[in-house]
């Protein structure tokens, strides 16, 4: 059998990488030197000027080491969220497809309700509402938890959590079922348990499918993030606002928090994008 | 002396007696393991609702049979072979793959299930599916289906998986494209990898569940060389397929489904030769 030659009936080559940026579509050398690409790259460059020039930015020196750690505080709340949202949001998304009508009935009632209400009323609901009801438990008081509970940041993980894992439950769902189920079918068919079946197909498959949308929310999420500093956790917002405070000045302090959250957003998009490209899907 | 020398002392002058001893248990071992008959079923009737679409299928295949089902859309081919490892229930009857019956139990909703999860995920791995429409694992390459459950099913090595993937791949020709994504291969590439997935199990039967089906007509070629000669090696095989001229070569046993019983079975020459039944010889010169 081995001498028998198959035909190779590979169609053209009609690939790309969906999503991803190809080197033909990065700009080129010359490409840069197009009269409308000079008038425009001329008027950023003055643009960026001014803004060095004429704004005052003697503040930053001061304040470099607090802004720094604001930056942390932020990037661990959207890590901590988003990691611990999306391990509550497989089982959210896996029951609403697979599940017994009880537990399918309370994730779709869990989802609606937070999706329904801002983030800003969850928060708040948790900080000022349990906040203010745990110290009246003296068992709560003395218990190894407390030195955490009284502070604000686990109100604002939990709320942030809780949010997130809602709406990416709504998000897995669809990817769940959205996996082929003949897919599903060939595991059954080689005798993969259940587990192993979830494990090696249909989980991988289901986050493959819904990457481009977890790049969009984790974005989202970062942008959630500064509704923690209405709770007293001073991450990167807190910290600018408390510049505008001290110095009075009002529009630079925002425009520097402006470039830091595009630079984290695009970090965010790249690091997704790779995650993408791992797995090449083809494209019309 | 002990009594393994004492016995023979005692068969010495019986050269019959010794033959019968130390040769028989042997015999009669691999008797045991490999039984003639691979799979057998027994009056399966699988009912959709108020449609009953199998009424009492028996069917044996043996060691190196290559059983072809024909039969029109719509009489229940795919569905019996879907019933062979369970993927569809059947409403009743049983499935005994390898001397093994799978244990059922009512449902409660007049149907049967398997009443041991555990036997039938372990029977399954001795059946080799192929699927109409491949069913390749998207996120993986093609090297990673072919090894996917030898090593997280089977508890292979990883190196041992991948030696005996490779030497499939290369049989069924696809080695140059094992880091491949099948979503980038051709129909007729990717049910050949599914093949070869299948394969990698070491399955005592193979199913083909109409392989060539989803393909374009170019491409049916290449898919029914590697099928025909995995029949020249005598493996054990059931084909469900419209491929009529094909099923004719390599079939040693044709069986004809209609409308949800076999309506006639026999050797192939017999079946396309001198069709005996109304509805076959109809079936028959509808595709000639």
């Amino acid at each position: 059998m081995t001498g028998v030659p198959l035909p190779d009936t590979t169609p053209p080559d009609v690939t790309t990488h969906a999503m991803a940026i190809l080197p033909e579509d990065l700009p080129t050398a010359d490409s840069f030197f197009r009269p409308h690409r000079i008038v425009l790259i001329l008027i950023a460059a003055v643009l960026v000027f001014c803004i060095a020039w004429f704004m005052r930015w003697d503040w930053i020196p001061q304040y470099l080491p607090k802004l720094g750690h604001g930056i942390i505080v932020t990037l661990a709340m959207l890590f901590s969220t988003a990691i611990l949202g999306f391990v509550l949001a497989v089982p959210l998304g896996l029951v609403q497809v697979t599940g017994p009508w009880p537990l399918k009935a309370l994730a779709k009632t869990f989802c609606t309700i937070i999706r329904g209400t801002p983030l800003l009323l969850q928060l708040w609901l948790l900080y000022y509402g349990l906040g203010s009801l745990f110290p009246q438990f003296p068992a709560i008081r003395q218990s190894f938890l407390w030195p955490y509970l009284r502070e604000s940041w686990p109100y604002g993980v939990a709320a942030l959590t809780i949010s997130f894992a809602a709406y990416e439950g709504e998000v897995m769902r669809g990817a769940f079922a959205g996996v082929p189920a003949g897919e599903l079918e060939a595991a059954r068919a080689y005798g993969m348990s259940r587990w192993t079946m979830f494990r090696r197909i249909w989980l991988p498959r289901a986050i493959h499918r819904a990457l481009p949308t977890l790049n969009g929310e984790t974005v989202l999420q970062l942008k959630a993030t500064p509704l923690v500093a209405t709770i007293t956790v001073i991450d990167v917002y807190a910290v600018i606002s408390k510049v505008r405070q001290d110095t009075y000045i009002t529009y630079e302090p925002l425009l520097l928090l402006a470039l830091i959250y595009m630079c984290l957003t695009g970090i965010l998009v790249m690091a997704f994008r790779y995650l993408e490209n791992r797995i090449p899907t083809r494209g019309a | 002396m002990t009594g393994k020398n004492a016995a023979r002392k005692e068969n010495q002058g019986n050269c019959f007696h010794a033959f019968e001893t130390g040769i028989l248990p042997l015999a009669g071992r691999s008797f045991m393991t490999i039984p003639a008959q691979a799979i057998a079923v027994s009056q399966l009737h699988k009912r959709f609702g108020p449609l009953e679409v199998l009424k009492g299928v028996s069917l044996t295949a043996n060691q190196g049979d290559v059983i072809a089902i024909i039969g029109g859309s719509g009489s229940g081919k795919s569905t019996f072979l879907r019933c062979i490892n369970m993927l569809e229930l059947p409403t009743a009857g049983t499935v005994t793959i390898h001397g093994e019956t799978i244990a059922m139990k009512k449902d409660g909703r007049g149907g049967q299930m398997p009443a041991d999860r555990k036997q039938v995920e372990r029977l399954r791995t001795q059946l080799g599916m192929v699927f109409q429409s491949f069913n390749l694992w998207q996120h993986m390459t093609i090297l990673q289906n072919v090894i996917e459950v030898p090593v997280h099913v089977l508890g292979k090595s990883k190196a041992e998986a991948i030696e005996t993937a490779e030497a499939l791949l290369r049989r069924v020709g696809l080695f140059e494209k094992r880091d491949a994504y099948p979503a980038f291969l051709s129909g007729g590439q990717q049910q050949r990898a599914a093949i070869a997935r299948a394969l990698a199990i070491q399955p005592l039967v193979m199913l083909f569940d109409e392989p060539t089906s989803a393909l374009d007509p170019q491409l049916v070629g290449e898919v029914l060389t590697v099928i025909g000669d995995l029949a020249k090696e005598k493996r054990t095989m059931i084909l469900v397929t419209h491929e009529m001229k094909f099923a004719r070569n390599v079939a040693n046993h044709i069986v004809f489904l209609a409308d949800g019983v076999i309506e006639e079975q026999g050797p192939p020459d017999e079946i396309f030769g001198s069709p005996k039944s109304e509805k076959l010889k109809r079936f028959i010169s509808s595709i000639h």
